[in-house]
This record gives C-alpha cells, sequence and structure tokens, in this order.
C-alpha cells in the first residue's frame, strides 16, 4: 500500500489523476474501520488532512460553502446559526470522539443512505464541488448520490465541498430515529426545510439513497398554517415517499411509520416555532 | 513507511509502518504505549482515546501517517510524573468508577477533554461527551460521580 499526502490542492488532484485506485481519507471514520477489518486493501490511501483549503467554510453567492474537511464538531460549533438542519443532524453523529473527525465530505464520500448529514443537503438543495485535474463542477446533491453507498465521482474527481443556500427566514429542521442518544446508525430520519414559498424534504435511511418526498413538499407548500389534519396529511405523504426495507435496525412497516411520526413533528416545530 | 511525531511531549521516530495501519496499533504494538486499549477498532467504545493536535480523537480510526508531524497526547502523558495521578485519575480511583479497568483510559482521556472544555458540566454536558465511551462493568454511575469529583476538585 502506498500513503500518499498530497500538502496542496493541485498536488491533491494530481495524485488522485495518478492513482485512480487510491481511497481517499479524512477523518477515517468509515475508512479506517474498513482497513481496521480488512474489508479494504486499497492499492493506496490517500491522506486529504493536509490540504488547508479543505478545512474552510465561507459565505459565498447567497448561501455557505463548506469545504469537504469541515468536521461535524466545527459544522455544530461555527455553523449552527446559519445552518440549523445540518447542525442538528451532525449533532446526531457517533460522539464527540467521531464529530471531531468525521467530515461532511466523508459523508458525501461514502453515500450511505443512513449518512446523517445528507437529508439536510437534499432538503436544502445542496450542491456538491467536485474537482479533478481537468476542471471542477457543481453538482445537485440529488444527482451526486446515485445509490447506496455510490456517487456520481469519477475515477479522478475529488469532493472539494458542498454549497448550501441560505434563504431568509428559513426554518429548519432534523430528526432522527435510533436505540440510543449517541453512537446509532439511524433507523430512520427526516429533513425539513421551510422557507417563504418554498418547503424542502429529505428521508434517510428508508431507501437506497436519500429521498425527497415530492408531493409532501407540494402539499406543505400549499398550507397556510398548522393544523394537527394537516400534520397527520403531511407525515402520510413522507411515509408514502420512502422505500424502506426490513434490516437488523427496523422493519420496512415500522420505518414508514415513524417517518409518519417524525415529519408530523417536524412540520410543527417549522410552522409553529 | 516512517513516522515522525510528538507523543506525550517528546519527538519519536518510528519505521518499518505498513501504510494502513492505525495510530492505535503504533502506539501499542510499536513504542509500548499500552494505556490506549484496543477493544472495537470501528470508533465505537472510545477505549483508544488520546489527542491529535489537542483534539480528542479514536486513535484506531487515524491513520499512521495522518499523525506525521503532530502532537498526539495518550493517556500515559496526562499525569504530572511517574508518582503523582492527574486530579482525573485520581477522582476515578475516589469514587470508585474502576472495575476490570478497560475502558477507564478512555474514559479518563474524555473527561480530561471536557473538563478543559467545559470546567463545570452538567449532567447533561457530562453524559454527552462520555457517549463515546463504553464501560460495561459500573453501569455508569460511579463514572458520573468521578466527573463531577474531578470538576469541583
Amino acid at each position: 500500500m502506498e500513503f500518499l499526502q498530497p500538502p496542496t490542492w493541485r498536488e491533491a488532484l494530481e495524485a488522485r489523476a495518478a492513482h485512480p485506485d487510491a481511497l481517499p481519507i479524512w477523518g477515517g471514520t468509515d475508512v479506517m474501520v474498513e482497513l481496521n477489518f480488512a474489508r479494504k486493501r486499497p492499492p493506496a490511501l490517500l491522506d486529504l488532512t493536509r490540504v488547508s483549503e479543505l478545512s474552510r467554510w465561507d459565505v459565498e453567492d447567497g448561501g455557505v460553502r463548506i469545504g469537504a474537511g469541515v468536521s461535524y464538531t466545527r459544522v455544530i460549533d461555527e455553523l449552527g446559526d446559519r445552518l440549523p438542519g445540518l447542525a442538528m443532524a451532525s449533532r446526531t453523529v457517533g460522539s464527540p470522539q467521531i464529530r471531531n473527525r468525521g467530515t461532511i465530505g466523508g459523508n458525501l464520500g461514502s453515500s450511505s443512505p443512513a449518512g446523517d448529514a445528507l437529508p439536510p443537503l437534499f432538503a436544502t438543495g445542496a450542491f456538491v464541488d467536485v474537482a479533478s485535474a481537468r476542471g471542477e463542477r457543481r453538482v445537485p446533491v440529488e444527482e451526486f448520490v446515485v445509490g447506496p453507498k455510490r456517487n456520481a465521482l469519477a475515477d479522478d474527481e475529488l469532493i472539494a465541498g458542498v454549497w448550501l443556500p441560505l434563504r431568509a427566514g428559513s426554518a429548519q429542521q432534523f430528526a432522527k430515529v435510533g436505540t440510543r442518544n449517541a453512537m446509532v446508525i439511524a433507523v430512520c430520519s427526516f429533513a425539513l426545510d421551510v422557507s417563504d414559498g418554498r418547503v424542502g424534504t429529505c428521508i434517510g435511511s428508508a431507501g437506497p439513497t436519500p429521498i425527497r418526498a415530492r408531493e409532501a413538499e407540494a402539499f406543505a407548500e400549499g398550507l397556510d398554517s398548522w393544523s394537527e389534519d394537516a400534520g397527520r396529511e403531511f407525515g402520510d405523504l413522507v411515509a408514502m415517499a420512502a422505500s424502506p426495507i426490513d434490516d437488523v435496525r427496523g422493519t420496512a412497516a415500522y420505518r414508514r411509520h415513524a417517518l409518519s411520526v417524525l415529519a408530523r413533528r417536524t412540520l410543527k416545530w417549522a410552522l409553529c416555532g | 513507511m516512517r513516522l515522525t511525531c510528538t507523543i506525550n511531549g517528546e519527538p519519536r521516530e518510528v519505521d518499518g509502518l505498513w501504510e494502513g495501519e492505525s495510530l492505535l496499533y503504533v502506539l501499542r504494538e510499536r513504542l509500548a504505549l499500552p494505556g490506549s486499549k484496543n477493544a472495537c477498532e470501528q470508533g465505537e467504545c472510545g477505549s483508544c482515546s488520546v489527542y491529535l493536535d489537542g483534539v480528542l480523537v479514536c486513535s484506531c480510526l487515524v491513520a499512521a501517517g495522518q499523525a506525521e508531524g503532530r502532537e498526539v497526547v495518550t493517556v500515559e502523558g496526562l499525569a504530572p510524573s511517574e508518582d503523582e495521578l492527574h486530579p482525573v485519575q485520581t477522582a476515578f480511583v475516589e469514587a470508585g468508577a474502576v472495575q476490570c479497568g478497560f475502558c477507564t483510559p478512555g474514559l479518563i482521556v474524555a473527561t480530561h477533554d471536557l473538563l478543559a472544555r467545559v470546567p463545570n458540566p452538567t449532567d447533561a454536558e457530562i453524559r454527552e461527551a462520555l457517549a463515546g465511551n463504553l464501560c460495561r462493568c459500573t453501569g455508569y454511575e460511579k463514572i458520573l460521580d468521578a466527573v463531577r469529583l474531578a470538576a469541583a476538585s
């Protein structure tokens, strides 16, 4: 195995082009588990922790651009005011040790249907910045995640960061079901982003990818105010949009029911403050 | 592969590493620092907790090469001398928070980190800070007592 540790982004992209089989690593919270359990033996590790610009976030183009190497802890501490949905989701990731190392870029790279940071990115309509020595492109996050643990990255591309729009008066919520309050992979989760005239949603961990509940969004966009009936209808529409399976963490039927509850609750929180 | 870094304040150099091994493996198997425990190897149990450049991490999830040029502090580096315990360690002993002892080093480092950030934590803050450290003996009550005692001392 080779250990590649480029000091700059340009050299990282060149290393990626020269080693398309290299496994990128930042926080290691997914990658090192694969190595420790001998599930993966990539020909090279591409350590991106020395590329300083990956650890930056900036307010730009009416949104926030977060470098791929920004940890969950930093999202919580530094972006909780601007991106409350993503910060809430980040707070449910693992433990302090995991949040200190795990990154938004890594969650995108893993593209797990249970990735906690993904539903807020989908709900808010985020874009993923990917780059190679050939150039850069900005991909809607819904087109980036293409299947369970599969994404649209080409062999020579790396995730540079993610851009999330900032909308005036946006009320964001995130809720997750698990067996305890920490160190838990989501049984299911739900993200909601309500702003003037727009409702974004996303179901996590109940389908091959995170899923936006389009009909529920259209229904909620037509609401004038909160009512219990509207909340139930919204919950039902979200549950119908899910595509869950039975697995060790829960049954499909449980996930659908739990999602209807999470959707109803988060809509109430978002509309009633 | 060669790794050069600072461990518990001392410059260290290790040769012949496998590129995919963890910082935990380097500490335990190559540097004779077995305080950080090896249990789950997947970041679930916290028994390998160390500081990497002042940040609390699971050393099993840090690739050895990622520590190049960095400062690592392990549980062995917290006490002021060979003959003295750190106040957090003393509190764990006095509160009876140690049974089999396997989780203790990780809990000591995690508590040390918590109290450095939040000198007088609430119970909720203690629970959240220690959520990544598993203990199968104590039921955690005496561990919470130890953290409260350490905060008061």
